[in-house]
């Protein structure tokens, strides 16, 4: 592992070259496939907040499912502290499991409709046998307690509640387990931004008390700035810049997400600078640019950007980017 | 649309509550005993004690009718059952294995349903004694296919369900996965289907019994009376008219009953 050891201690989460390509069709096996992700490496600490942002379609999802088991990768591997994760025994598998929960973007489709809250919540402790009945009907009360609803909501469907209170319950029956590593995907992109401001509240709240670690995912960089300690930025299934959060927005490096943060309104930024806008879409993650895979809309793209892909160097301590014009 | 949906629903089971309150009837009482005949009064117009008047022998054709009607519901009752059973194996598995699984399972089902259904039924009878019990189960073995492709749409729409993943994702089993998550949202096309396969399965067994290959004497049946009737059918309209309106009406009263359901349903969704 060439990670920079900034503490000794092992990182919680520790992930190496994770890919997850989706062959696609031909009768003979083509070797064409979808790079939903395509090797990314990065590492987890103890109790931090990591960003993951990128625009829509760039596999920022898919990394955070297959981070929490919800897919299995196509290559690569995941350690948990130190466990090989993709090299279990199925008990120990099913052990691990009530450790990394995963917090869907909508809570409403990925919730049963014809269960009640308190049958929702209680499910992760039946489905691992945790408790009796009684015990468990304690732990899903406590549990609306300290997701800042109440006993009243346990006989409700999930169709009666707002989206608010829906995204409570999904970081609820994320809780029930007592995980300790939780990966957020989009939690509050579906909400008002009203709304949005107590669920993050919320979360950091609930980091504090159960002492969690979080991988955010969200394509929102105000919100990502808010929650996090450090910000991973991902474009076509890569990253290409991970860095302290206050770093990144202070001073971005790859050309991407200087774009990005161009792009957040000057009055929020408190400072004004140049616009960057990209031009063209982002390229289909079933036929990747050569090279680097930025350089078909990246606004600094020299000759060695089309032939030759650059790796996430270490910059200084802390910072990796990938770009050849940091060199 | 809202109200024709309710309409026809409402049609539907108070005819088939009607008929299903007859058939429970028929066991407590019924007004002449059906095999008490009668050569002086044979073929008497409907009127006169016999509402429905008599047959050839002189029987009360009222009574003949009302407790064939145990054997048409039991004829329905039991196929859908085995239809249901055949139909959720097959399907759920072809559904929730998929790939390979879902390939070879749906092909026999397509075989199964390339044979015209009358022609397997009588195969199946003619093979076996006939009797009420083949053709119950004959009848059965025709409604799988039907059971099994509604059963399998349900199971490939919601194995890839966000909840359903969700649920996987915390370690859930397959048990769990099934019945718990999957099964509750099969349900409600699985009662339409089934509603409409009762009537499916009256109908082939009126034809069978018809043709002399389904349900035998001593068992009654509307599809033998109707052969029975059919030497007199100039002389003595109502002797086919009676068993005919009962087929009629039942096979009426379940279609409408499922269509009703199913319009209900789609509104809902």
């Amino acid at each position: 592992m060439v990670f920079q050891l900034q503490r000794q201690v092992r990182p919680l989460v520790e992930i190496d070259q994770l890919q997850m390509h989706y062959p696609l069709g031909g009768v003979w096996g083509s070797k064409q496939s979808l790079k939903a992700v395509d090797g990314i490496s990065l590492h987890i600490r103890q109790g931090e907040t990591l960003g993951l942002v990128g625009e829509s379609g760039c596999g920022k999802s898919t990394a955070g499912q297959l981070a929490a088991r919800l897919l299995e990768p196509t290559g690569g591997r995941i350690f948990y502290k130190g466990e090989d994760l993709l090299r279990l025994r199925s008990d120990r598998d099913k052990q691990l499991r009530k450790q990394i929960q995963y917090v869907f973007q909508d809570p409403y489709t990925s919730m049963n409709p014809k269960h009640t809250i308190a049958g929702l919540l209680e499910e992760p402790l039946r489905i691992h046998r945790i408790g009796t009945r009684s015990e468990r009907k304690a732990h899903v009360r406590d549990m609306l307690e300290q997701i800042g609803l109440n006993e009243s909501y346990a006989p409700r469907y999930i169709h009666e509640l707002s989206g608010g209170q829906r995204q409570r319950i999904g970081i609820a029956r994320a809780l029930m387990l007592q995980p300790e590593f939780l990966v957020l995907d989009e939690p509050v992109s579906a909400l008002d931004v009203s709304v949005q401001s107590q669920i993050l509240n919320l979360l950091k709240d609930l980091q504090q008390r159960f002492s969690l670690t979080y991988l955010f995912i969200s394509h929102d960089l105000n919100v990502v700035h808010y929650m996090s300690d450090r910000v991973a930025v991902m474009y076509l299934g890569k990253i290409v810049e991970l860095a302290d959060v206050l770093d990144l927005y202070e001073s971005p490096l790859h050309p991407y997400t200087k774009a990005l943060i161009s792009a957040i309104p000057a009055e929020q930024r408190g400072q004004s600078r140049g616009r960057i806008k990209l031009q063209g879409e982002i390229p289909s993650a079933s036929n990747t640019p050569s090279g680097c895979s930025f350089h078909t809309r990246c606004p600094f793209v020299m000759e060695r950007c089309r032939q030759e892909e650059p790796t996430l160097k270490l910059i200084r301590p802390g910072r990796r980017v990938s770009c050849h014009l940091q060199e | 649309m809202k109200r024709k949906a309710k309409t026809t629903l409402w049609i539907g089971i108070v005819l088939v509550a009607i008929l299903l309150s007859m058939m429970i009837i028929s066991f407590i009482y019924i007004p002449h005993d059906v095999n008490e005949m009668n050569i002086q009064g044979r073929l008497q117009s409907p009127g006169g004690g016999h509402w429905f008047g008599t047959d050839n022998f002189g029987r009360d054709i009222f009574s003949r009718v009302m407790e064939a009607s145990r054997t048409a519901f039991a004829v329905g009752f039991v196929s859908v059952a085995i239809g249901l059973t055949g139909g959720f194996i097959i399907g759920a598995s072809a559904g929730y294995i998929g790939r390979w699984a879902d390939e070879v399972l749906m092909r026999m089902v397509d075989a199964l349903l390339a044979f015209p259904g009358i022609l397997l039924a009588l195969i199946l009878v003619t093979v076996f004694e006939p009797s009420l019990f083949q053709t119950m189960i004959a009848i059965g073995i025709l409604s799988i296919p039907n059971f099994a492709r509604v059963i399998r749409s349900g199971f490939l729409q919601f194995k890839q369900a966000e909840f359903v993943r969700a649920a996987r994702g915390l370690g859930a089993g397959h048990g769990t996965l099934i019945f718990r998550h999957i099964v509750p949202h099969v349900i409600s096309p699985v009662i339409v289907a089934a509603s409409l396969s009762f009537s499916t399965a009256i109908l082939i067994e009126a034809a069978l019994s018809y043709l002399g290959l389904g349900v035998q004497p001593p068992d009654p049946s509307w599809g033998r009376m109707l052969n029975e009737s059919q030497s007199y059918i100039s002389k003595a309209p109502w002797f086919a008219l009676a068993p005919g309106i009962f087929i009629t009406l039942t096979v009426l009263g379940f279609n409408l009953l499922g269509d009703g359901i199913r319009d209900l349903r789609d509104r809902r969704a």
